[in-house]
Protein backbone atom coordinates (compact mmCIF):
# COMPACT_ATOMS: atom_id res chain seq x y z
CA UNK A 1 0.00 0.00 0.00
CA UNK A 2 1.49 3.22 -0.80
CA UNK A 3 1.37 6.19 1.66
CA UNK A 4 -0.51 8.93 0.18
CA UNK A 5 2.25 12.31 0.63
CA UNK A 6 -0.15 15.06 1.68
CA UNK A 7 0.57 18.62 -0.29
CA UNK A 8 1.86 21.73 1.97
CA UNK A 9 -1.33 23.73 0.95
CA UNK A 10 -3.66 21.30 2.48
CA UNK A 11 -2.29 21.42 5.57
CA UNK A 12 -2.89 25.14 4.90
CA UNK A 13 -6.42 24.23 5.54
CA UNK A 14 -6.50 22.71 9.03
CA UNK A 15 -4.27 25.97 9.92
CA UNK A 16 -7.00 27.77 8.41
CA UNK A 17 -9.38 25.79 10.85
CA UNK A 18 -6.96 26.53 13.85
CA UNK A 19 -7.02 30.45 12.90
CA UNK A 20 -10.74 30.35 13.31
CA UNK A 21 -10.43 29.07 16.81
CA UNK A 22 -8.00 31.98 17.36
CA UNK A 23 -10.72 34.33 16.44
CA UNK A 24 -13.20 33.26 17.83
CA UNK A 25 -11.18 32.95 21.15
CA UNK A 26 -10.11 36.32 20.56
CA UNK A 27 -14.34 37.61 20.08
CA UNK A 28 -15.06 35.90 23.14
CA UNK A 29 -12.41 37.22 25.07
CA UNK A 30 -11.31 33.80 26.30
CA UNK A 31 -7.74 34.30 26.59
CA UNK A 32 -6.75 31.87 24.36
CA UNK A 33 -5.85 33.29 21.47
CA UNK A 34 -2.06 34.41 22.23
CA UNK A 35 -0.93 31.03 23.15
CA UNK A 36 -2.96 29.32 21.00
CA UNK A 37 -1.24 30.75 17.89
CA UNK A 38 1.85 30.49 19.28
CA UNK A 39 1.92 26.81 20.30
CA UNK A 40 0.19 25.89 16.57
CA UNK A 41 3.19 27.98 15.21
CA UNK A 42 5.75 26.40 17.13
CA UNK A 43 4.30 23.11 15.68
CA UNK A 44 4.34 23.92 12.57
CA UNK A 45 7.69 25.28 12.52
CA UNK A 46 9.65 22.50 15.07
CA UNK A 47 7.59 19.53 12.60
CA UNK A 48 9.43 20.90 9.91
CA UNK A 49 12.69 21.12 11.53
CA UNK A 50 12.81 17.88 12.69
CA UNK A 51 11.36 16.38 9.44
CA UNK A 52 14.57 18.00 8.15
CA UNK A 53 16.94 17.00 10.78
CA UNK A 54 15.47 13.37 10.66
CA UNK A 55 16.19 12.94 7.14
CA UNK A 56 20.15 13.91 7.84
CA UNK A 57 20.08 11.39 10.82
CA UNK A 58 18.51 8.53 8.97
CA UNK A 59 20.72 8.84 5.62
CA UNK A 60 23.70 9.58 8.06
CA UNK A 61 23.06 7.06 11.08
CA UNK A 62 26.48 7.68 12.68
CA UNK A 63 26.03 6.81 17.07
CA UNK A 64 27.60 10.30 17.31
CA UNK A 65 24.70 12.53 15.92
CA UNK A 66 21.89 10.42 17.02
CA UNK A 67 23.73 10.72 20.91
CA UNK A 68 23.96 14.74 19.93
CA UNK A 69 20.08 14.29 18.84
CA UNK A 70 19.03 12.85 22.10
CA UNK A 71 21.22 15.05 23.89
CA UNK A 72 19.68 18.01 22.96
CA UNK A 73 15.65 16.47 23.34
CA UNK A 74 16.43 16.42 26.50
CA UNK A 75 18.12 19.52 27.71
CA UNK A 76 14.87 21.01 25.85
CA UNK A 77 12.43 18.14 27.80
CA UNK A 78 14.23 19.29 30.85
CA UNK A 79 13.57 22.99 30.69
CA UNK A 80 9.98 22.37 29.52
CA UNK A 81 9.80 20.85 32.83
CA UNK A 82 10.62 23.62 34.55
CA UNK A 83 9.02 25.86 33.13
CA UNK A 84 5.83 23.98 33.79
CA UNK A 85 6.38 24.45 37.38
CA UNK A 86 4.06 27.00 39.13
CA UNK A 87 6.55 26.81 41.85
CA UNK A 88 9.73 25.72 41.62
CA UNK A 89 13.23 25.28 43.39
CA UNK A 90 15.82 27.98 43.12
CA UNK A 91 18.60 27.79 40.67
CA UNK A 92 19.74 25.04 38.83
CA UNK A 93 17.72 22.76 41.51
CA UNK A 94 15.02 22.99 39.32
CA UNK A 95 16.37 21.85 35.97
CA UNK A 96 18.35 19.27 37.60
CA UNK A 97 16.02 17.40 39.24
CA UNK A 98 13.34 16.87 36.60
CA UNK A 99 16.01 16.52 33.61
CA UNK A 100 18.32 14.03 35.63
CA UNK A 101 14.92 11.99 36.58
CA UNK A 102 14.16 12.32 32.91
CA UNK A 103 17.58 11.23 31.78
CA UNK A 104 17.58 7.93 34.19
CA UNK A 105 14.28 6.88 33.44
CA UNK A 106 13.47 7.46 29.66
CA UNK A 107 17.18 6.54 28.40
CA UNK A 108 17.63 3.38 30.72
CA UNK A 109 13.92 2.31 29.61
CA UNK A 110 14.96 3.04 25.59
CA UNK A 111 17.74 1.53 25.39
CA UNK A 112 16.43 -1.55 27.30
CA UNK A 113 13.47 -1.70 24.43
CA UNK A 114 16.06 -1.11 21.87
CA UNK A 115 18.46 -3.70 22.56
CA UNK A 116 16.30 -6.29 24.41
CA UNK A 117 12.78 -6.15 23.00
CA UNK A 118 12.84 -4.67 20.03
CA UNK A 119 16.77 -5.76 18.57
CA UNK A 120 17.60 -2.96 15.59
CA UNK A 121 21.17 -3.97 13.90
CA UNK A 122 22.88 -1.78 15.26
CA UNK A 123 21.12 -0.88 18.37
CA UNK A 124 20.62 2.76 18.25
CA UNK A 125 19.11 2.69 14.43
CA UNK A 126 17.94 6.25 14.10
CA UNK A 127 14.71 5.30 12.81
CA UNK A 128 13.42 3.09 15.72
CA UNK A 129 15.90 4.86 18.63
CA UNK A 130 14.61 8.30 18.04
CA UNK A 131 11.13 8.06 18.11
CA UNK A 132 11.25 5.61 20.57
CA UNK A 133 13.02 8.01 22.57
CA UNK A 134 10.91 10.82 21.30
CA UNK A 135 7.77 9.27 22.67
CA UNK A 136 9.53 8.18 26.19
CA UNK A 137 11.05 12.05 26.74
CA UNK A 138 6.95 13.67 25.92
CA UNK A 139 5.13 11.64 28.05
CA UNK A 140 8.57 11.35 31.23
CA UNK A 141 8.18 14.87 30.77
CA UNK A 142 4.62 15.28 31.20
CA UNK A 143 4.72 13.13 34.25
CA UNK A 144 8.00 14.64 36.12
CA UNK A 145 6.59 18.11 35.69
CA UNK A 146 3.25 17.12 37.02
CA UNK A 147 4.71 14.98 39.48
CA UNK A 148 6.96 18.26 41.00
CA UNK A 149 4.41 20.87 40.04
CA UNK A 150 2.03 18.82 42.60
CA UNK A 151 5.04 18.44 45.38
CA UNK A 152 6.09 21.80 45.26
CA UNK A 153 2.93 23.13 45.39
CA UNK A 154 1.53 21.01 48.56
CA UNK A 155 4.99 21.83 49.84
CA UNK A 156 4.15 25.23 49.80
CA UNK A 157 0.18 25.06 50.74
CA UNK A 158 0.39 22.68 53.23
CA UNK A 159 3.59 24.71 54.76
CA UNK A 160 1.58 24.81 58.16
CA UNK A 161 0.21 21.50 58.15
CA UNK A 162 4.14 19.88 57.65
CA UNK A 163 5.72 22.31 60.23
CA UNK A 164 2.63 21.34 63.11
CA UNK A 165 3.39 17.56 61.75
CA UNK A 166 7.20 18.57 62.79
CA UNK A 167 6.58 20.26 66.05
CA UNK A 168 5.25 16.64 66.97
CA UNK A 169 8.18 14.85 66.77
CA UNK A 170 7.56 13.33 62.86
CA UNK A 171 10.61 12.94 60.84
CA UNK A 172 10.23 13.91 57.71
CA UNK A 173 9.22 11.70 55.60
CA UNK A 174 6.28 11.08 57.76
CA UNK A 175 5.47 14.98 57.77
CA UNK A 176 5.75 14.81 53.81
CA UNK A 177 3.86 12.00 53.13
CA UNK A 178 0.83 12.75 52.06
CA UNK A 179 1.84 15.58 49.50
CA UNK A 180 4.46 12.75 48.28
CA UNK A 181 1.66 10.26 47.61
CA UNK A 182 -0.48 12.96 45.94
CA UNK A 183 2.77 13.90 43.60
CA UNK A 184 3.16 10.62 42.50
CA UNK A 185 -0.35 10.03 41.63
CA UNK A 186 -0.78 13.25 39.76
CA UNK A 187 2.17 12.11 37.97
CA UNK A 188 0.85 9.05 37.01
CA UNK A 189 -2.72 9.47 36.13
CA UNK A 190 -2.04 10.17 32.51
CA UNK A 191 -0.03 7.13 32.00
CA UNK A 192 -2.83 4.95 33.51
CA UNK A 193 -5.60 6.92 32.18
CA UNK A 194 -4.33 6.46 28.33
CA UNK A 195 -3.51 2.91 29.38
CA UNK A 196 -7.33 2.29 30.60
CA UNK A 197 -8.70 4.47 27.72
CA UNK A 198 -6.20 2.56 24.71
CA UNK A 199 -8.16 0.89 22.13
CA UNK A 200 -11.29 1.74 23.87
CA UNK A 201 -11.75 5.77 24.17
CA UNK A 202 -8.49 6.26 21.87
CA UNK A 203 -6.55 4.51 19.16
CA UNK A 204 -3.35 5.53 19.81
CA UNK A 205 -1.38 7.79 17.39
CA UNK A 206 1.76 5.62 17.04
CA UNK A 207 -0.56 2.94 16.11
CA UNK A 208 -2.87 4.84 13.79
CA UNK A 209 0.47 6.50 12.14
CA UNK A 210 1.95 2.99 11.45
CA UNK A 211 -1.35 1.90 10.09
CA UNK A 212 -1.94 4.81 7.85
CA UNK A 213 2.15 3.76 6.57
CA UNK A 214 0.30 0.48 5.76
CA UNK A 215 1.75 -1.83 8.68
CA UNK A 216 -0.63 -4.81 9.41
CA UNK A 217 -2.47 -3.55 12.61
CA UNK A 218 -1.37 -6.73 14.24
CA UNK A 219 1.90 -5.33 14.55
CA UNK A 220 1.01 -2.10 14.94
CA UNK A 221 -1.01 -3.21 17.91
CA UNK A 222 2.67 -5.13 19.64
CA UNK A 223 4.47 -1.95 18.80
CA UNK A 224 1.89 0.61 20.81
CA UNK A 225 1.29 -2.01 23.87
CA UNK A 226 5.42 -1.81 23.78
CA UNK A 227 5.45 1.21 23.95
CA UNK A 228 2.66 2.04 26.29
CA UNK A 229 3.88 -0.34 28.70
CA UNK A 230 7.41 1.11 28.55
CA UNK A 231 6.21 4.42 28.78
CA UNK A 232 4.09 4.24 31.72
CA UNK A 233 7.38 2.19 33.22
CA UNK A 234 9.57 5.44 32.37
CA UNK A 235 6.91 7.58 33.52
CA UNK A 236 6.69 5.89 37.12
CA UNK A 237 9.95 5.24 37.56
CA UNK A 238 11.08 8.60 36.10
CA UNK A 239 8.71 10.50 38.84
CA UNK A 240 9.72 8.21 42.03
CA UNK A 241 13.05 9.91 41.54
CA UNK A 242 12.15 13.04 40.61
CA UNK A 243 9.53 13.08 43.75
CA UNK A 244 12.21 11.83 45.99
CA UNK A 245 14.85 14.07 44.83
CA UNK A 246 12.35 16.96 44.79
CA UNK A 247 11.58 16.36 48.60
CA UNK A 248 14.88 15.71 49.67
CA UNK A 249 15.74 19.08 48.48
CA UNK A 250 13.08 20.69 50.17
CA UNK A 251 13.79 19.47 53.25
CA UNK A 252 17.50 19.02 53.56
CA UNK A 253 20.95 20.04 52.35
CA UNK A 254 23.55 19.42 55.52
CA UNK A 255 24.49 15.62 54.93
CA UNK A 256 26.31 14.77 58.71
CA UNK A 257 22.75 15.67 60.61
CA UNK A 258 20.40 15.04 58.14
CA UNK A 259 17.68 15.57 60.59
CA UNK A 260 18.57 18.81 62.06
CA UNK A 261 18.69 20.96 58.81
CA UNK A 262 15.31 19.88 57.28
CA UNK A 263 13.57 22.19 59.58
CA UNK A 264 15.79 24.85 59.43
CA UNK A 265 16.08 24.39 54.81
CA UNK A 266 11.87 24.07 55.15
CA UNK A 267 11.91 27.05 55.92
CA UNK A 268 14.17 28.46 53.68
CA UNK A 269 13.08 26.78 50.76
CA UNK A 270 9.94 27.60 51.31
CA UNK A 271 9.91 31.32 52.12
CA UNK A 272 9.93 33.58 49.00
CA UNK A 273 13.66 33.91 48.17
CA UNK A 274 14.36 30.23 47.73
CA UNK A 275 11.20 29.75 44.97
CA UNK A 276 9.81 31.90 42.39
CA UNK A 277 6.75 32.06 41.26
CA UNK A 278 6.23 32.05 37.31
CA UNK A 279 3.15 32.77 35.00
CA UNK A 280 0.46 30.23 34.06
CA UNK A 281 0.48 26.96 36.31
CA UNK A 282 0.80 24.70 32.92
CA UNK A 283 1.07 26.20 29.72
CA UNK A 284 0.41 23.34 27.20
CA UNK A 285 -2.04 20.70 27.39
CA UNK A 286 -1.38 18.08 30.16
CA UNK A 287 -2.09 15.12 27.91
CA UNK A 288 -0.19 12.37 26.88
CA UNK A 289 1.51 12.16 23.96
CA UNK A 290 1.42 8.89 22.17
CA UNK A 291 2.57 10.21 19.22
CA UNK B 1 -4.01 8.88 84.61
CA UNK B 2 -0.72 7.27 85.61
CA UNK B 3 -0.33 4.99 82.65
CA UNK B 4 0.09 8.28 80.43
CA UNK B 5 2.98 8.71 82.31
CA UNK B 6 4.82 5.77 83.52
CA UNK B 7 7.98 5.88 86.09
CA UNK B 8 9.65 8.44 87.60
CA UNK B 9 10.65 11.48 85.56
CA UNK B 10 14.29 12.47 85.10
CA UNK B 11 14.28 16.24 86.09
CA UNK B 12 15.61 18.38 83.05
CA UNK B 13 15.69 21.60 82.53
CA UNK B 14 15.54 23.71 79.48
CA UNK B 15 18.37 25.83 78.55
CA UNK B 16 18.98 28.78 76.03
CA UNK B 17 22.59 29.95 75.64
CA UNK B 18 23.75 32.90 73.65
CA UNK B 19 20.07 32.36 71.17
CA UNK B 20 19.92 34.74 68.35
CA UNK B 21 16.56 34.47 66.09
CA UNK B 22 15.49 37.44 63.65
CA UNK B 23 15.64 40.52 65.76
CA UNK B 24 17.23 38.90 68.83
CA UNK B 25 20.51 38.08 69.87
CA UNK B 26 22.22 36.89 72.81
CA UNK B 27 18.93 35.47 74.33
CA UNK B 28 20.13 33.57 77.70
CA UNK B 29 17.77 31.64 79.68
CA UNK B 30 16.81 29.03 81.86
CA UNK B 31 13.27 27.00 82.27
CA UNK B 32 13.61 24.58 85.16
CA UNK B 33 11.52 21.14 85.10
CA UNK B 34 7.89 21.60 86.14
CA UNK B 35 8.03 25.16 86.19
CA UNK B 36 6.91 28.08 83.98
CA UNK B 37 8.43 30.53 82.29
CA UNK B 38 6.16 33.34 80.33
CA UNK B 39 7.46 35.33 77.73
CA UNK B 40 5.35 38.19 76.41
CA UNK B 41 6.24 41.57 73.97
CA UNK B 42 4.05 43.16 71.40
CA UNK B 43 3.27 41.63 68.42
CA UNK B 44 5.88 41.11 65.88
CA UNK B 45 8.67 41.22 68.73
CA UNK B 46 9.76 37.66 67.91
CA UNK B 47 8.12 35.74 70.46
CA UNK B 48 7.11 33.19 67.97
CA UNK B 49 9.93 32.98 66.44
CA UNK B 50 12.11 32.21 69.27
CA UNK B 51 10.04 29.37 70.44
CA UNK B 52 10.11 28.16 66.33
CA UNK B 53 13.91 28.29 66.93
CA UNK B 54 13.61 26.06 70.48
CA UNK B 55 12.09 23.52 68.53
CA UNK B 56 14.20 23.65 65.42
CA UNK B 57 11.66 24.62 62.81
CA UNK B 58 14.10 28.28 62.40
CA UNK B 59 17.53 29.20 61.59
CA UNK B 60 19.04 30.32 64.59
CA UNK B 61 22.19 31.03 66.57
CA UNK B 62 23.53 30.19 69.74
CA UNK B 63 23.41 27.09 72.28
CA UNK B 64 19.76 25.28 73.15
CA UNK B 65 19.80 22.06 75.47
CA UNK B 66 17.70 19.89 77.27
CA UNK B 67 19.18 18.09 80.50
CA UNK B 68 22.68 17.66 78.88
CA UNK B 69 20.95 16.64 76.01
CA UNK B 70 22.02 19.58 72.78
CA UNK B 71 19.49 20.48 70.42
CA UNK B 72 22.80 19.58 67.47
CA UNK B 73 23.04 16.12 69.40
CA UNK B 74 20.17 14.64 68.51
CA UNK B 75 18.43 14.30 64.98
CA UNK B 76 15.81 16.65 64.51
CA UNK B 77 12.38 14.71 65.24
CA UNK B 78 13.97 13.11 68.31
CA UNK B 79 14.60 16.46 69.72
CA UNK B 80 11.22 17.70 68.92
CA UNK B 81 9.61 14.44 70.34
CA UNK B 82 11.09 15.80 73.80
CA UNK B 83 10.90 19.75 72.94
CA UNK B 84 7.25 19.75 71.76
CA UNK B 85 5.79 22.74 70.66
CA UNK B 86 2.14 23.87 70.34
CA UNK B 87 1.30 26.94 67.95
CA UNK B 88 -0.98 29.70 67.98
CA UNK B 89 -2.74 27.83 64.65
CA UNK B 90 -3.08 24.32 65.09
CA UNK B 91 -2.98 22.13 62.05
CA UNK B 92 -5.28 19.25 62.06
CA UNK B 93 -4.47 16.76 58.63
CA UNK B 94 -6.50 13.85 58.86
CA UNK B 95 -10.49 14.10 58.09
CA UNK B 96 -11.30 12.81 62.01
CA UNK B 97 -9.78 13.76 64.93
CA UNK B 98 -9.33 10.40 66.42
CA UNK B 99 -6.33 9.43 64.01
CA UNK B 100 -3.86 12.78 65.24
CA UNK B 101 -3.71 11.31 68.66
CA UNK B 102 -0.85 8.52 69.36
CA UNK B 103 -1.84 5.07 70.76
CA UNK B 104 -4.45 5.14 73.09
CA UNK B 105 -4.37 8.55 73.99
CA UNK B 106 -7.48 8.98 72.39
CA UNK B 107 -9.47 7.15 75.39
CA UNK B 108 -8.13 9.38 78.10
CA UNK B 109 -9.11 12.47 77.31
CA UNK B 110 -8.75 14.82 80.35
CA UNK B 111 -12.27 15.37 81.67
CA UNK B 112 -11.24 19.07 82.22
CA UNK B 113 -10.82 19.65 78.66
CA UNK B 114 -14.78 19.05 78.49
CA UNK B 115 -15.26 16.64 75.61
CA UNK B 116 -17.52 14.11 75.08
CA UNK B 117 -15.70 10.63 74.29
CA UNK B 118 -17.29 10.54 71.18
CA UNK B 119 -15.28 13.63 70.11
CA UNK B 120 -12.62 10.92 68.52
CA UNK B 121 -14.84 10.43 65.57
CA UNK B 122 -16.19 14.15 64.80
CA UNK B 123 -14.84 15.45 62.01
CA UNK B 124 -12.18 18.49 62.33
CA UNK B 125 -13.72 21.02 60.06
CA UNK B 126 -16.82 21.32 62.59
CA UNK B 127 -14.71 22.09 65.88
CA UNK B 128 -14.51 25.00 66.47
CA UNK B 129 -11.02 27.23 66.80
CA UNK B 130 -11.51 26.72 71.02
CA UNK B 131 -12.09 23.18 70.57
CA UNK B 132 -8.95 22.52 68.11
CA UNK B 133 -6.60 24.42 70.55
CA UNK B 134 -7.71 22.48 73.44
CA UNK B 135 -7.30 19.09 71.70
CA UNK B 136 -4.11 20.37 70.22
CA UNK B 137 -2.90 21.00 73.86
CA UNK B 138 -3.76 16.86 74.52
CA UNK B 139 -2.09 16.34 71.57
CA UNK B 140 1.37 18.00 72.39
CA UNK B 141 0.99 16.16 75.87
CA UNK B 142 0.26 12.82 74.95
CA UNK B 143 4.07 12.72 73.25
CA UNK B 144 5.10 12.56 76.90
CA UNK B 145 7.17 15.79 76.34
CA UNK B 146 10.08 17.21 78.50
CA UNK B 147 9.56 20.15 77.37
CA UNK B 148 6.69 22.69 76.28
CA UNK B 149 6.17 25.48 73.84
CA UNK B 150 3.44 26.89 74.17
CA UNK B 151 2.34 29.97 72.21
CA UNK B 152 -0.50 31.64 73.42
CA UNK B 153 -2.76 28.45 74.37
CA UNK B 154 -5.67 29.90 75.51
CA UNK B 155 -5.96 32.94 73.07
CA UNK B 156 -9.27 31.17 71.36
CA UNK B 157 -10.77 30.38 75.09
CA UNK B 158 -13.33 32.17 76.73
CA UNK B 159 -12.60 33.28 80.24
CA UNK B 160 -13.98 30.85 82.51
CA UNK B 161 -12.70 27.83 80.14
CA UNK B 162 -9.48 29.82 79.86
CA UNK B 163 -9.07 29.17 83.53
CA UNK B 164 -10.17 25.82 83.78
CA UNK B 165 -7.44 25.15 81.12
CA UNK B 166 -4.73 26.91 82.99
CA UNK B 167 -5.52 24.62 85.91
CA UNK B 168 -5.15 21.83 84.48
CA UNK B 169 -2.08 22.41 82.44
CA UNK B 170 -0.47 23.88 85.48
CA UNK B 171 -1.47 20.42 87.37
CA UNK B 172 0.15 18.66 84.73
CA UNK B 173 3.35 20.27 83.89
CA UNK B 174 3.96 20.15 87.94
CA UNK B 175 3.29 16.30 87.83
CA UNK B 176 5.31 15.46 84.90
CA UNK B 177 8.10 17.82 85.44
CA UNK B 178 7.84 19.63 82.21
CA UNK B 179 9.83 22.68 81.75
CA UNK B 180 7.62 25.51 79.76
CA UNK B 181 8.01 27.83 78.11
CA UNK B 182 4.57 29.94 77.81
CA UNK B 183 3.99 32.89 75.18
CA UNK B 184 0.93 35.39 76.90
CA UNK B 185 0.07 38.76 76.51
CA UNK B 186 -2.89 38.43 79.08
CA UNK B 187 -1.22 40.29 82.46
CA UNK B 188 -3.47 38.47 84.49
CA UNK B 189 -2.67 35.09 83.35
CA UNK B 190 0.95 35.31 83.59
CA UNK B 191 0.52 36.25 86.96
CA UNK B 192 -1.60 33.26 87.66
CA UNK B 193 0.83 30.80 85.86
CA UNK B 194 4.27 32.28 85.63
CA UNK B 195 7.10 30.95 87.80
CA UNK B 196 9.43 33.64 86.05
CA UNK B 197 8.72 35.90 83.77
CA UNK B 198 10.52 37.65 80.64
CA UNK B 199 9.64 40.56 78.39
CA UNK B 200 11.11 40.84 74.82
CA UNK B 201 12.38 44.07 74.68
CA UNK B 202 14.49 45.09 71.69
CA UNK B 203 17.06 42.56 70.86
CA UNK B 204 17.06 41.21 74.16
CA UNK B 205 15.04 40.17 77.65
CA UNK B 206 14.05 41.88 80.14
CA UNK B 207 13.17 39.88 83.71
CA UNK B 208 9.66 41.09 85.10
CA UNK B 209 9.74 41.38 88.71
CA UNK B 210 6.81 40.95 90.89
CA UNK B 211 4.63 38.77 88.61
CA UNK B 212 4.55 35.37 91.07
Amino acid sequence: MEVIDLAWWKLGLAALLVLALAATGYVARLGITRNLLIAALRTVIQLALIGLVLEALFASAAFYWIALMALVMLLVAGREVVARQGRRLHGWWAFGIGTGAMFVSSFAVTVLALTVVIGPEPWYTPQYAIPLLGMMLGNTMTGISLALDRLNEGAWRQRAVIENRLMLGQTWQQAFEDIRREAMRSGMMPSINAMAAAGIVSLPGMMTGQILAGSPPAVAVKYQILVMLIITVGTGFGAVMAVSWGSRRLFDEREPLPGQVMIAASQRSCRAPGWSRCGPLYRQPQQPEWT
Amino acid sequence: MDSVCPGEPILTELLLENVSVGALSEVSLVVPAGQVVCLSGSSGSGKSRLLRAVADLEPHGGRISLGDTAQLDVPAHQWRRRVVMVPAESQWWFDEVGPHFPGMTAEQLPPALAFPPEVMVWSVSRLSSGERQRLALWRALAMQPEALLLDEPTANLDGNTTEVIEDWLLEEIRRREIATLWVAHDRAQIHRVADAHYRIQGTGLETVHGSD
